[in-house]
């Protein structure tokens, strides 16, 4: 079941969960109009379907299948010169294992 | 009065003279690059201006020309591309910091099929971040304002689109709607938008937002016109695995057969919470088709009045799965951390706007562990429900009528400081999303503060033909 309001900690949580680091003023923010938006969109959970099967796409597409042939592909370069940082036609990252997270 | 005596040429007389050589391509491209010049600052329709480009594209087509060659159905028709519709080397932004400066390393089908049937380019259009929004008030880049009124909103979030073509900036404009961000601004601002039915269009490097939801289409001063750039653009694409493989069927030749026994359903649910003006307009447009020849009737859908909800649900959750890949990784913005996640959380908080980061949260609290079935998975069945109260409708009816928008365009800052507002400004566009189904906004008349209303009309999957019809006798019968 829905719960009753959003707290401040399911904020925390699901910024933690989505990657978003978010300000103080944010945090306070979205508590409030996440609990609004979620109290609108809870009339969908009110609804008794369990008849009813879900939909997860306008067409009946099933898979796709295309020939398994070679063909040209984005330029690697061009791709590389939009990155932040590369090293050795790689993309650069910082280390996976910090001090800050476990 | 139809549309175009108002907004001077059409494409098609452009495309036409062009053709025929009465006119060069770079002709028109310099007069609409100063018109540009001379109402942008004003307006700010674009977040870039590719005019030497544009120049270059219209000497090539007159050169075709001068070769006896023929450049295509919209020869030298300026175009105006929304800015998430990926041209390759071209600043492409979404109107998010997060891929500023950012130039894709491939450009969209879209585009590409526009410049082949002879377009030509003028820029990419300001829009909400992400396509997220109803006003363009989300753009990192400012706000776009509404030709016909600078104090109001031209609509979101393909609101660059609707003010270019509005302002004759460009009487070609591409858009792409996930909820109504064509038809909604197309609305707003007095031109036609047109949502065309899921698959019809490819979607390849159309940046995502929500999916199984997303479909690029036209804006244009007149039906005609909107129905000439969709015959430009629609048809099977190998690259998207979601298009629609049937060759598509042109509608250009439907749109003036007229509406003699059409059969069009006003939608009874969707006139709760109108606005009186905007509800007269549309009796007006059932007279109008009345006249014409078409038999109305009142049609039910209703599960239409849960879409709203169930939009703000699977919308913002497929948008949290596709954005997850602006990290900092591979393009756009970097905002250095500690580790890698620090990375990400710093470079995504400090790059999304704050529209963008409320649906992220939202669509991943929707998606989370314990209220996946509470939310995400009802959305998914009252999907269902809006389909088949469609599919029934439609056993009576050719066509659906609605106004597209509960009200005509509003001022900047009215709903900016509460989103549902702001969201329920989309509650008569979003269940054709749903659906996967075709939809046009039609101009028709004036409300009481002297803007814009929009007529939608509806159809079911591949309706086009009969849509762009009654699209037509709205155009020809509004005030």
């Amino acid at each position: 079941m829905a719960p009753e309001r959003i707290t401040r900690a399911d904020v925390e949580h699901v910024a933690h969960l989505a990657r978003l680091a978010l300000t103080e003023p944010e945090i306070e923010e979205l508590t409030g109009q996440l609990g609004d938006i979620l109290g609108y969109a809870a009339q969908v959970s009110a609804l008794d379907l369990t008849e009813v099967p879900p939909t997860a796409h306008p067409l009946p597409l099933v898979n796709v299948f295309r020939p398994d042939e070679a063909r040209p592909g984005v330029d690697r370069d061009e791709v590389l010169a939009q990155a932040p940082a590369t090293e050795n036609n790689r993309f650069r990252v910082p280390r996976i294992l910090g001090e800050a997270r476990g | 009065m139809s549309a175009a005596t108002r907004n001077g040429e059409t494409a098609a007389e452009i495309a036409a003279a062009v053709r025929s050589g009465t006119r060069s391509a770079r002709e028109v491209t310099d007069a609409y690059l100063g018109r540009i010049g001379a109402g942008e600052e004003a307006v700010h329709a674009f977040n870039l201006v590719t005019a030497d480009a544009a120049r270059a594209r219209a000497d090539e087509i007159d050169a075709m020309i001068a070769d006896g060659h023929d450049p295509g159905p919209l020869a030298g028709v300026p175009i105006a591309l929304k800015d998430n519709l990926c041209t390759r080397g071209v600043a492409t932004t979404c109107s998010s910091r997060i891929l500023a400066g950012w130039e894709p390393p491939y450009t969209a089908t879209v585009v590409e099929r526009v410049v082949a049937a002879g377009a030509v380019p003028l820029g990419k259009t300001n829009l909400d971040e992400f396509a997220m929004g109803s006003s363009t008030e989300n753009s990192a880049f400012g706000p776009t304002r509404n030709p016909r009124d600078p104090s109001r909103v031209p609509g979101g979030s393909s609101g660059g689109s609707a003010a270019a073509v509005a302002a004759e900036f460009a009487p070609l404009a591409l858009g792409s709607d996930t909820g109504g961000s064509i038809r909604q601004p197309a609305a707003f601002c007095g031109v036609v938008g047109v949502k065309p039915t899921y698959g019809t269009v490819s979607r390849y490097g159309l940046i995502a937002f929500a999916s199984s939801l997303d479909q690029v289409g036209p804006f244009a001063n007149t039906v005609t016109d909107a129905a000439l750039l969709l015959d430009a653009i629609a048809g099977p694409d190998p690259l998207d695995s979601t298009s629609i493989r049937a060759e598509w069927n042109p509608v250009i030749s439907a749109v003036d057969e007229g509406i003699e026994g059409l059969r069009v359903g006003v939608v009874t649910e969707l006139l709760d919470g109108i606005d009186a003006d905007v509800a007269a307009r549309l009796s007006e447009a059932v007279d109008v088709l009345r006249a014409g020849g078409a038999k109305v009737g009142d049609a039910s859908v209703p599960a239409a009045i849960h879409g709203l909800a169930a939009y703000y649900l699977i919308a913002p959750a497929e948008a949290s799965s596709n954005l997850a890949r602006y990290d900092g990784v591979r393009y756009g913005l970097r905002v250095d951390g500690v580790d890698v996640a620090d990375m990400n959380a710093k470079t995504r908080g400090a790059g999304f706007g704050a529209e963008v980061k409320r649906r992220i949260m939202l669509g991943t609290y929707a998606l989370s562990a314990g209220y996946y079935d509470a939310y995400y998975g009802q959305a998914q069945r009252v999907r269902t429900l809006v389909i088949r109260d469609f599919d029934a409708a439609y056993r009576d009816f050719d066509v659906l009528l609605t106004p597209t928008t509960p009200t005509t365009a509003f001022e900047f800052g009215d709903k900016t400081g509460d989103p549902l507002s702001m969201y329920l400004s989309d509650v008569c566009t979003i269940p054709t999303n749903l659906a996967g189904h075709p939809a046009i906004s039609v101009p028709f008349g004036t409300g009481a503060n002297g803007m814009p209303v929009g007529v939608q009309v509806l159809a079911p999957a591949l309706g086009e033909r009969a849509m762009f019809r009654a699209a037509r006798a709205l155009e020809l019968g509004a005030p």
